[in-house]
């Protein structure tokens, strides 16, 4: 298929990132290279959307902090860029909220172009299917030029649709039907029986890409804040950059991981108190 | 409070890339020793094998070395050492060791007769150069031909090794199935690297070959020299293809 059929996607990662690491940076990068294997996608964008501190996760430090993080990891990325919308919201954000978000800031995106455009555009859009402001199926796009948005994310959190009180149902069922899951997992994790396991997930199977990382890496977040408590170096698992950020700030001490202890996860708190 | 020994940390091999796994291996070693409370290490030293190693898909040593370079040019302790892969032919790990604590005993002396002191007397240690290795690199052993046994005893007893492990290696089966390397035991670091980082320069090959991204795995600096110079093609991986490696047929330990 010649590049310009292809079908455009933009790949959001949710997530703490606290901090980020080469690992969260290596996620886009296999995921790119995956769908773009399969000829029938063109990845325009990733998106890194660090979680709100009302969220509340034990050693969760300020979301600015993560952001300008993030920042500085992606300054050598052609295409991925940080996104501090959820990180400015003062209540949590259900990931189904996020996605919907910059799913309809693409559209918008996307008619103010068109609003700028000339007459060519608008005879073009005269020729052209009608668009379709309905969330349809599939989260397909009616408008050719519209990119679809995928959620990217690890094996961890697609098995973390398993446990309860984290996500409501019908956000998962919106996320996968609507608009699609790229997950990351090792070469001996058990994504596919999971999918296999869950009726939702069965049943959108095909919007869900499985990109099996053979080489295991798994530099996580939480080692990289251990080794910095211990005062070992985390050279080479995460940017220069932000390591340098780190440092100068003295960011991720002891005292840094015991922030929220004891507090109840945002996600938990909510849906256990809803009835 | 004894003074602690400085220690110089060298690293053989391939570097076919360098890729961030390698420089790992320095970093996690130079936090362990100095841990022991017996050392502080003071340099680091990467040193590329020479191109008459023979192993298939090595390029160039030119560009092994600059690569090295270049990924190291941010390093306030890790230099590349190039003696090795200058030689005219492969050249034993423990010739390259001997060379390298020539260099380190030679400023050593050098800083002893500037200070005027008596070795006794200074806090100035005798420096110590130990090998930097991966835990595969203890099998590598007990591969026939490959090493001369004198050899093992003076890369292991005489100087040291500082063994990094990660996954599901066994670096402490490796030492206790072999007698000679069970004697040296004490001059033997394990280092326990927890996070699971199978990365490898084959695996980086790989992915180059078939046009993947390597991005996040080494240095961009050295992304970009090796799609500057077309390196690690499919062409590039034959090289060598079918050549015994240069170990095997030098030492002469195989009928």
């Amino acid at each position: 298929m010649e590049p310009m059929e292809r079908i455009k996607v933009v790949l959001l990662a949710c997530g703490s990132f606290n901090p980020i690491t080469n690992m969260h940076l290596r996620m886009f990068e296999l995921a790119r290279d995956h769908l773009e294997d399969t000829g029938k996608y063109k990845v325009v964008q990733g998106l890194i959307s660090p979680v709100g501190d009302a969220y509340k996760k034990k050693g969760l430090i300020e979301a600015h902090h993560r952001v300008q993080m993030a920042r500085l990891a992606t300054e050598s990325s052609g295409w991925i860029r940080v996104n501090d919308w959820e990180s400015q919201q003062s209540e949590w954000v259900e990931t189904a909220k996020v996605v919907r978000h910059h799913h309809s800031e693409l559209l918008t995106t996307l008619q103010n172009d068109d609003e700028v455009d000339t007459v060519k555009s608008f005879k073009r859009k005269r020729l052209e299917e009608p668009e379709c402001m309905v969330q349809g199926s599939s989260g397909c796009s009616t408008r050719k030029d519209m990119p679809q948005l995928k959620l990217l994310c690890g094996a961890d959190v697609l098995e973390s649709f398993g446990v309860p009180n984290l996500w409501k149902p019908e956000d998962i069922a919106e996320i996968v039907s609507r608009y699609g899951i790229v997950c990351i997992t090792r070469g001996d994790s058990d994504a596919d029986r999971f999918i296999q396991q869950s009726d939702v997930l069965w049943e959108n199977r095909k919007n869900i890409f499985v990109t099996r990382e053979w080489v295991t890496n798994d530099i996580s977040a939480t080692h990289v804040r251990r080794a910095l408590r211990r005062g070992q170096s985390v050279r080479y698992l995460l940017p220069d950059p932000v390591l340098r950020y780190i440092q100068e700030r003295g960011l991720y001490s002891a005292e840094s991981e015991k922030k929220n202890a004891g507090v109840t996860l945002a996600p938990l708190q909510r849906y256990s108190t809803t009835s | 409070m004894a003074a602690r020994i400085p220690l110089v940390l060298l690293a053989c091999g391939s570097f076919n890339p360098i890729t961030n796994q390698h420089m790992r291996l320095f970093e996690l070693a130079r936090d362990h020793m100095h841990l022991t409370g017996q050392y502080q290490v003071v340099g680091g030293i990467v040193s590329p094998v020479g191109d008459g190693y023979g192993k298939q898909g090595l390029v160039s040593a030119k560009h092994r070395v600059a690569m090295a370079k270049v990924a190291l040019q941010t390093s306030d302790w890790v230099s590349v050492g190039d003696w090795e892969s200058q030689q005219p032919d492969w050249t034993e790990t423990v010739v390259t060791m001997r060379y390298h604590y020539g260099q380190i005993a030679k400023q050593y002396q050098r800083r002893i007769e500037a200070l005027n002191n008596a070795p006794q007397e200074s806090a100035l240690c005798k420096p110590q150069l130990k090998l930097l290795c991966g835990a595969d690199f203890l099998d590598t052993f007990h591969v026939p031909g490959l090493w001369r046994d004198e050899h093992v005893e003076e890369v292991v007893g005489r100087f040291g090794l500082v063994c990094v492990s990660r996954g599901r290696q066994q670096p402490d089966q490796a030492v206790h199935e072999s007698d000679l390397l069970s004697r040296h035991r004490a001059n033997i670091f394990m280092v326990r690297e927890w996070v699971r980082n199978e990365t490898s320069a084959t695996e980086v090959r790989r992915a180059l070959r078939r046009g993947l991204s390597v991005k996040y795995l080494l240095p961009d600096d050295v992304i970009e020299y090796i799609h500057a110079h077309g390196l690690y093609t499919h062409k590039t991986e034959l090289k060598n293809k079918g050549i015994k490696l240069r170990p095997l047929t030098k030492q002469g330990l195989l009928d």
